[in-house]
């Protein structure tokens, strides 16, 4: 196990060590103490090391990652596995705002609560939700799995593209162009890993599907230029 | 950007310390916003007195003679204590009009920061480690503050233009955000004889609540109206003299985190901000939610409503 602590070192060359961890080091195990809230902890890494943040993150923790596992043992602020493009980011604790927000791949993992805007423009995460998200989550979602164990504020799923909304609670109210849609085998087998991965206490039997319409005007062929 | 924190104790064996918790937490929200930094106090209760705190950008000449000077013009005992570019005027309960007349009267330069019988506010342009030491708020003791570190966007960098905003007697603004109807509300509440100073978009904010509160509004109801008259980014943290509260606009864009435990409830921007407190490790820390007013106070119960 390496340890980071940033009482003692910045960020940047917080960030630059895990940086220089090739695909094949054999430095897998990381810890960062101290992170106080701090920003970009832990991005951009690219290597398939296991990094665990020892507290509360501010904005963008492990954002853009590829292959690392990153464990944030409190809370963490806006933007956290922005962009991430494979790799999985558990937080034990609640995500602020656009958790996860245009991620490509990998799996996020929230304990806690997520806040407005989880998932916004996914496009090909999978976020795991086991509490509540806040309001516009899933907005112009395009592909991907968002799975919510809780309950999902306003607008969910507005304007979105074939991102597949899965939710056991209630929903506040449906975004524009979304609907509920029936929940074929192929969808509880998706939930069913999702909600085994992500260590869930929930059944796929209890959760909706909900989905895009495909009635709005990007997806009309005659608005085509 | 900005940054606002804000706290308020409930443990009284932590007032002595307010002030020095206070900006600790605001310089850490200084990258939020270089501009302008202010705080605000709520301390010292004097009985049968209030407070008006003025400040010149020449305070050696304009401060020099004043408590005279508005003893006269006003026919009330007024007492002066200089911090910088600030000055705390002690005046008796019920004279705050009169003397802000004669101030008026005696030099017209002069800037009102605030008014009430516990709030004084210390602003000025530049950094939150500078305003903190020129002002020695970490020296001050108080039951609740609330703080700002500013990012101009809709006016100039000057001391009027910073935040804290007095909007009442005891009563204070700060804001993260902006808002895109100021123009149209500011013309409206002229209208309705409410003074505006500045072309500042928080100032409107802080207007339309004093405004409505004039009108037989509460602080609660005039924060949860302001979701619907005032379009644009906010999250707002208030002070009153027994409280303050708390609220975000429905898009709630405008960060903010909260953390609350048996000693205090704290607001900041970013967790950040909170890292410093005593016992956080511990406290109840959560994001508040949109279109929802929170509300504090030493006089009663803990307020949360969430706007139909």
């Amino acid at each position: 196990m390496q340890t980071l602590d940033m009482a003692e070192i910045d960020l940047r060359e917080m960030n630059a060590t895990l940086h220089a961890q090739a695909e094949n080091t054999n430095q897998t195990a990381w810890e960062i103490e101290n992170p106080r809230g701090a920003h970009a902890i832990a991005c951009g890494l690219d290597a398939p090391i296991e990094v665990t943040v020892k507290g509360s993150t501010g904005y963008y923790c492990a954002g853009m990652n590829k292959q690392a596992t990153i464990n944030i043992k409190g809370s963490a602020g806006p933007g956290v596995a922005e962009n991430m493009m494979s790799g999985t980011v558990v937080i034990d604790g609640d995500a602020s705002q656009y958790a996860g927000a245009t991620g490509h791949g990998g799996l996020l993992v929230i304990k806690g609560n997520a806040s407005s805007r989880c998932g916004i423009s996914m496009k090909g995460i999978d976020i795991v939700v086991h509490g509540n998200i806040g309001h516009m989550s899933a907005f112009m979602a395009q592909s991907g799995n968002l799975v919510v164990c809780g309950d999902a504020g306003e607008a969910l799923g507005d304007s979105l593209y074939e991102a597949r909304l899965f939710v056991r609670g209630s929903v506040k109210s449906l975004g524009a162009d979304c609907v509920e849609k029936e929940m074929r085998p192929e969808h509880l087998e998706i939930l069913s890993d999702l909600l085994e991965r992500s260590g869930a206490d929930a059944r796929p039997e209890e959760f909706k599907r909900y989905g895009s319409a495909r009635e709005l005007y990007t997806f009309k062929i005659d608005n085509a230029y | 950007m900005c940054g606002i924190v804000g706290l308020f104790l409930k443990d009284k064996s932590l007032e002595p310390q307010l002030g020095a918790l206070l900006a600790g937490m605001l310089v850490t929200m200084t990258d939020r916003g270089p501009d302008s930094a202010g705080i605000a106090i709520y301390s010292n209760e004097t009985k049968d007195q209030s407070k008006i705190v003025v400040q010149s950008d020449t305070p050696e000449a304009d401060f020099d003679g004043l408590e005279a000077a508005l003893g006269n013009a006003s026919g009330v005992t007024v007492k002066m204590a200089v911090s910088s570019t600030h000055a705390v005027l002690s005046v008796p309960n019920g004279s705050i009009d009169a003397v802000r007349t004669a101030i008026a009267a005696v030099n017209p330069a002069l800037r009102i920061m605030s008014r009430g019988d516990t709030l004084e506010i210390y602003k000025e342009v530049g950094l939150p480690k500078d305003v903190a030491s020129r002002f020695a708020i970490g020296t001050m003791s108080g039951s609740h503050g609330i703080g700002h570190t500013r990012m101009a966007t809709e006016s100039a960098v000057t001391t009027m233009g910073a935040h804290p905003f007095n909007t009442g007697n005891d009563q204070c603004l700060v804001h993260n955000g902006s808002l895109s109807n100021h123009n149209s509300l500011r013309r409206k509440l002229r209208r309705e004889g409410i003074h505006i100073e500045t072309e500042n978009d928080t100032e409107v904010g802080a207007a339309y609540l004093t405004w409505q509160m004039q009108n037989g509004a509460t602080l609660g109801e005039a924060l949860e109206s302001s979701l619907t008259d005032l379009d644009g980014f906010f999250t707002f943290v208030v002070g009153t003299k027994d409280g303050f509260g708390v609220v975000r606009d429905p898009i709630a864009c405008k960060p903010a985190v909260m953390a609350e435990t048996d000693q205090y409830v704290a607001f900041g921007s970013e967790y950040r901000a909170l890292v410093d407190l005593p016992g956080i490790e511990n406290a109840r820390v959560w994001e508040p939610e949109p279109a929802t007013v929170y509300f504090w106070s030493h006089a009663g119960q803990p307020i949360k409503e969430k706007a139909a």
